[in-house]
């Protein structure tokens, strides 16, 4: 078992998604219990599915003197990085801790390959790229990382985890590690994935995704509704932000079962649950809320109710909130760390919209309603294909 | 900053003329070595699997196997750190294609296999791995980063740790932008306390603000040139061989990754 970490401060975060921009607009959706997801109208060629699709992207142009980035996936990041005064408060932290001190560690799973199929819709005549999108940074997966670290100015270490599904959890646990090395002082962490065909296509293709908004830990739910976000959190050693929450711990592991299919009983998805409550030096009864992976696939749902319910006592409240925002891929692990720490910061526990007849799986801690209640602990699970595992430990700062 | 030290205790090698570390080095001694077999054998996975896993995971497999099996550590018990620039180049250039002409007519498979973090599904289904399993990028500074990463990993938790950092030939309209034109993968076993396994010791550092010496030199012809792994490896993989010598990568754009290496007593 892994010995405790020093929490660290999450002195600032912000998230955009299908709720909105900005962490106020996803506190009134939830609070209201008023979901984001859409009928399908993006995909370059029709698929009848609902989406979580962020507004404005198309109109947050990058400054010229990035433009060598510009794709919808950075798009998104710009757009995301203005919220919630983030990139003020990530430029002040370069400022107090210098460029070089500030690690940067950023989840995606698609990073711009947006891009890269705009480009292959528009080959000329003899097969290549337009000169438009001749640009060999954006058609890498570092794009993200690559664009955000030259648009904060940051120069320490600088990272893109490309993980799935689990990616923007796990860049916790890597800044951690940085910090507790003193290989940096501070980190920017977060995720970004817009949607693309790549995922629209391919998860119709392994028959993943559902005709309706998706309804995670419903009998009758029918598959995923994919979705996109950016967010971003900025980790500091406590002594900085004393009065801020905090990273208590982070679990990670494999499932070294399948490429797309969870472990039937969940051995990896507990491991990391079992890991994290270690490092955060927690017990399980006394974590009062857990953001649930919940993608309303039939296997995930099935398999991590039944860890929820084998796990915890009856005081934990439990809920997925992909029914508000679909499923963000790489970017789910930060927007859900934003709402484990919202859960924390105002006592709020999103509903599991979607979800009317709870599966038989699911124990007395899901909450189907939004309901307010004191949060000291919060945790969010996040797994990704390849059997990828990751699960965070929040908490509130001590009075 | 102090530096970190770990451990070497394991070295996979593979390129379209390198079948393995000991080939490597007889080439590094002049002496001619036999070319491998166009795939990486990868004999770690399972037939079935093996016949049909990418590219990247073959090349990812291969050299992981070599290193976990000099080292002489369990597989399954070790966390793991794949590192690539580009990831499956192949694969992005199928579906690319495919989705522009036919979307619906995409293959279940090929997508799941499109994730960065297929080499690491992979292997740690291969050899039942539990533990942490990780794939990174890091543009140019892939190989520093997952150095980096594997390092920081290794240290903190106190156990050994795999890093496997591959890249393979890239094709069509996103080959051109990767410039990507071989294969080529390498892999450490880094351990965090001298041990009769040691082979040899690392000294990490890093060197901030390290714009101008991290640009690439002039262009040679050199072969591993050819591979962004290659090229970034080459000076470490050339240390590994003597057992002992300085070298500077890039962890970042601007960060530089000093690695000075002894034979481990």
């Amino acid at each position: 078992m892994p010995v405790p970490i020093q929490p660290l401060a999450v002195s600032a975060y912000t998230v955009t998604s299908a709720l909105g921009h900005g962490l106020e607009s996803h506190v009134a959706a939830l609070s209201a219990t008023r979901g984001g997801l859409r009928q399908n109208d993006f995909s370059s060629a029709p698929l009848a599915c609902w989406i979580g699709r962020v507004d404005g992207v198309e109109d947050a142009a990058l400054p010229a003197a990035h433009a060598v980035w510009e794709c919808r996936n950075n798009r998104l990041a710009w757009l995301g990085l203005h919220q919630d005064r983030f990139l003020e408060r990530a430029l002040d932290v370069r400022q107090r801790y210098g460029a070089a001190r500030v690690a940067l560690v950023l989840g995606t799973s698609t990073a711009s390959i947006g891009a890269t199929e705009e480009a292959y819709r528009r080959l000329d005549d003899e097969g290549h790229m337009p000169p438009d999108l001749r640009r060999p940074l954006i058609h890498a997966p570092h794009s993200l990382a690559g664009f955000v670290a030259e648009a904060l100015g940051l120069e320490g270490p600088c990272l893109t985890v490309s993980t799935a599904c689990s990616s923007s959890a796990k860049v916790f646990a890597n800044a951690e590690r940085l910090i507790q090395l003193g290989l940096a002082d501070a980190a920017v962490v977060g995720g970004v994935d817009t949607l693309c065909d790549s995922v629209l296509f391919g998860f119709n293709a392994l028959e993943l995704v559902s005709p309706e908004p998706c309804r995670p830990f419903d009998q009758a739910r029918r598959g995923i509704s994919i979705g996109e976000a950016a967010g971003f959190a900025l980790l500091e050693r406590v002594g900085m932000a004393p009065h801020a929450p905090r990273l208590l711990g982070y679990g990670e592991s494999s499932d070294a079962h399948h490429m797309s299919t969870p472990h039937p009983e969940g051995l990896g998805a507990e491991l990391a649950l079992r890991d994290a409550l270690a490092r955060a030096n927690l017990h399980a009864d006394q974590v009062d809320y857990i953001n649930l992976h919940g993608t309303a696939s039939l296997k995930n749902d099935e398999v991590e109710a039944a860890l929820v319910t084998r796990a915890f006592p009856t005081t934990t409240r439990a809920s997925s909130t992909k029914g508000f925002t679909g499923h963000t891929l790489g970017a789910a692990g930060i927007l859900e760390a934003a709402f484990a720490l919202q859960a924390i910061e105002r006592g709020l526990v999103p509903a599991n919209l979607g979800c009317t007849t709870p599966d038989r799986a699911c124990g007395p801690q899901f909450a189907l309603e939004v309901e307010q209640r004191a949060i000291d602990v919060a945790l969010s699970n996040s797994f990704g294909f390849g059997g990828n595992n990751a699960c965070l430990a929040f908490g509130r700062a001590p009075a | 900053m102090n530096a970190l030290h770990a451990f070497v205790e394991g070295i996979g090698v593979w390129s379209a003329t390198l079948a393995d570390f000991a080939a490597l080095k007889a080439q590094e001694r002049g002496e001619s070595v036999a070319a491998p077999p166009a795939r990486p054998p990868a004999s770690m996975l399972p037939a079935s699997e093996r016949r049909r896993a990418p590219e990247s995971v073959l090349l990812a497999v291969e050299v992981a196997s070599q290193a976990v099996a000099m080292s002489g550590r369990e597989a399954g018990e070790l966390p793991c750190v794949f590192s690539s620039a580009y990831g499956d180049q192949l694969i992005s250039d199928y579906m690319c294609a495919t989705l522009a002409q036919a979307p619906t007519e995409l293959s279940p498979t090929r997508f799941h296999n499109s994730v960065h973090n297929a080499p690491a599904g992979y292997w740690t289904i291969a050899t039942g791995c539990h533990a942490p399993s990780s794939a990174i990028t890091a543009g140019h500074a892939s190989f520093g980063a997952g150095l980096l990463e594997a390092a920081s990993l290794c240290i903190t938790e106190q156990q050994p740790v795999l890093l496997v950092c591959s890249d393979i030939a890239g094709h069509g309209p996103i080959g051109e932008m990767s410039g990507s034109q071989a294969a080529f993968g390498c892999a450490l076993v880094l351990s965090p306390q001298a041990g009769e396994r040691s082979l040899m010791r690392l000294d990490l550092t890093l060197e901030p603000h390290a714009g101008s010496m991290l640009h690439p030199a002039p262009r040679t012809g050199a072969w591993q040139e050819a591979n962004p792994t290659a090229s970034a490896a080459w000076s470490l993989m050339q240390n590994l061989v003597r057992g002992s010598g300085e070298c500077t990568v890039a962890a970042a754009e601007t960060l530089a990754l000093r690695i000075v290496m002894e034979t481990s007593a």
